[in-house]
């Protein structure tokens, strides 16, 4: 057992801490406190799965996004907390449910231990083809370039999950704004950092999507700092969160989609198929799509995290 | 030369490991929400600075070692905004976190 | 055992822990936060997958890191609309139970649309 091995079972031994943690807690605070601290650590073990694409991926999305919303929602929730304990199911359905777990568990494991040797694997072919594009990272190639319809229709289901949360306000506030308005202290920490923070974040938010050419990064890490920054600007009371209903931010949410589409069917008029490139232009033509993408993830994001309307959109 | 980095690394980044172990027993075993504050800015601070510290000379290139002390200064800058948000907020809640 | 056959029994493990949250646990929001634990869960697998297909110089198979990638961001949108219609529930209904026999509570304002 080499030290490196022995790392990584520690690793997985506190991240399972982590998920136990999560399912067993009493109070639901400490419950998200623990799925976000297992996120960061499962971002360690893409780390060492040879991902830092996904790595990057799952700090931002799944542990600081995500986090943020369970915590507010955690937060609304709290009053709901006491009565709901009487609903805890009795023993057997318990042992029931661990025997079902328990099984699945087993399946799953075997199915690791029986996976076939030598493992099948796509990199060669990726490899072979990455002279299409002439991008060096691979992760970025296979999202642009070979699966790019996936990226297509992963942005309109953002949409469409934007969508259905704002179809969630009740009538008379729907084109309102999103969330509470919040007030911070302008001399305090919050909006301090609120205005030191930001100009850091878009510069690194950027870099990632710029760097995601040759090295780990891409269009959602990048999107997702960009959305942060904003939320921290609106949270510390510094703007307000803009009506549902404004015409430039819908503009904005649809300007990712669109790009794409164009750029598709363009390939579809011009070239062999939809979203084929033409040799020549791939690059630059995946560099429009990707800065279009960023704008939109960056205001999707946000805005998912914002929630429904809850004022009226002249307040 | 490179022997004495290498040593330099293990030194610093061991002081930091007891720092941050100093910063999770102050959280477990501190009374209440000011003092765990507290405990756990020294693992912000003083454990993590001297991580970077320890990692500067293993880094690749000049840039990556500035990047390194980025990371530190932002973790700092977000620690200590944190910090005081949750004790106004616990001294306006009377500590009941 | 290498690291791969870890993180999988690791994934394996989380999976059947949240599948148990989901079903014992009453309140949406835990059943919520169980969800994705069983959705990272199937990620990690995932991951573990593409660790094995290290080939061609690249640390791994980039074609399933990409898939991840791209369920990450759907499993957050997802999130992001059950929480918003687990709130709506609650403003409604006044209480977050997924009973339907409760009876109103006192701060529900079903009458508002």
């Amino acid at each position: 057992m080499t030290f490196a091995l022995a790392l990584e079972i520690v690793l997985a031994a506190v991240v399972l801490t982590g998920a136990v943690w999560t399912i067993a807690s009493r109070e639901t605070l400490p419950a998200v406190a623990g799925f976000v601290a297992y996120g960061l650590l499962l971002a360690l073990v893409w780390v060492r799965l040879g991902a830092p694409d996904v790595a990057l991926t799952e700090a931002a999305i799944g542990s600081g996004l995500t986090g943020a919303l369970l915590v507010s929602a955690a937060a609304r929730l709290r009053s709901s907390e006491g009565p709901m304990a009487v609903e805890r199911p009795d023993v057997i359905l318990r042992v029931l449910a661990a025997v079902l777990s328990a099984a699945v568990t087993t399946a799953l494991a075997i199915s690791v231990l029986l996976l076939p040797d030598p493992a099948p694997t796509l990199a060669t072919a990726a490899a072979e083809n990455a002279a299409a594009t002439g991008l060096g990272n691979p992760v970025t190639n296979v999202l642009m370039a070979f699966r790019a319809m996936d990226t297509m229709l992963e942005k309109i289901v953002l949409l469409l999950a934007l969508v259905g949360v704002w179809s969630l306000a009740p009538d008379r506030l729907w084109g309102g704004r999103p969330g509470p308005r919040h007030h911070a202290d302008p001399q305090g920490v919050l909006a301090f950092v609120a205005r030191v923070l930001p100009p850091v974040g878009i510069i690194v938010g950027i870099y990632i999507l710029w760097t995601s050419a040759d090295h780990p990064g891409g269009a959602f890490q990048g999107g997702t700092i960009l959305a942060a920054m904003w939320l921290l600007v609106m949270m510390a009371g510094l703007t307000d969160a803009p009506p549902v209903s404004e015409r430039r931010q819908r503009l904005l949410l649809l300007a990712g989609p669109v790009v794409f589409l164009i750029v598709g069917l363009g390939g579809l008029a011009f070239g062999d198929a939809f979203l084929a490139y033409p040799m020549a232009y791939a690059k630059p033509l995946i560099l429009a799509i990707e800065f279009a993408m960023i704008v939109t993830i960056a205001v999707t994001l946000g805005l998912l995290v914002a929630g429904p309307p809850e004022r009226e959109a002249g307040s | 030369m490179s022997f004495a980095l290498d040593i330099m690394t293990i030194v610093a980044v061991s002081v930091s490991a007891f720092f941050f172990l100093a910063g999770t027993v102050g959280l477990l075993r501190f009374p209440d929400t000011l003092t765990r504050l507290h405990a756990l800015t020294k693992a912000d601070n003083l454990g993590l600075g001297l991580l970077v510290l320890g990692l500067l000379p293993q880094a690749e290139s000049l840039r990556g070692g500035i990047k390194l002390i980025c990371v530190w200064i932002i973790v700092l800058l977000a620690g200590a905004t944190v910090s005081q948000l949750i004790a106004y907020a616990a001294r306006r809640e009377g500590s009941q976190l | 055992m290498s690291a791969g056959t870890v993180f999988g029994l690791c994934a394996a493990v989380a999976v059947g822990l949240g599948l148990y949250g989901v079903i014992t646990n009453p309140q949406p929001l835990r059943k919520i936060l169980a969800f994705n634990l069983i959705g990272s869960g199937v990620f990690t697998f995932f991951g573990v997958v593409a660790h094995r297909g290290a080939a061609a110089g690249f640390g791994g198979d980039p074609i399933p890191q990409a898939l991840v990638i791209t369920g990450i961001v759907v499993a957050f949108s997802a999130t992001a609309l059950a929480l918003a219609l687990l709130l709506r529930l609650f403003q409604a209904a006044g209480s977050a139970t997924l009973r339907a026999d409760a009876p109103p509570s006192a701060g529900s304002d079903p009458a508002k649309p």
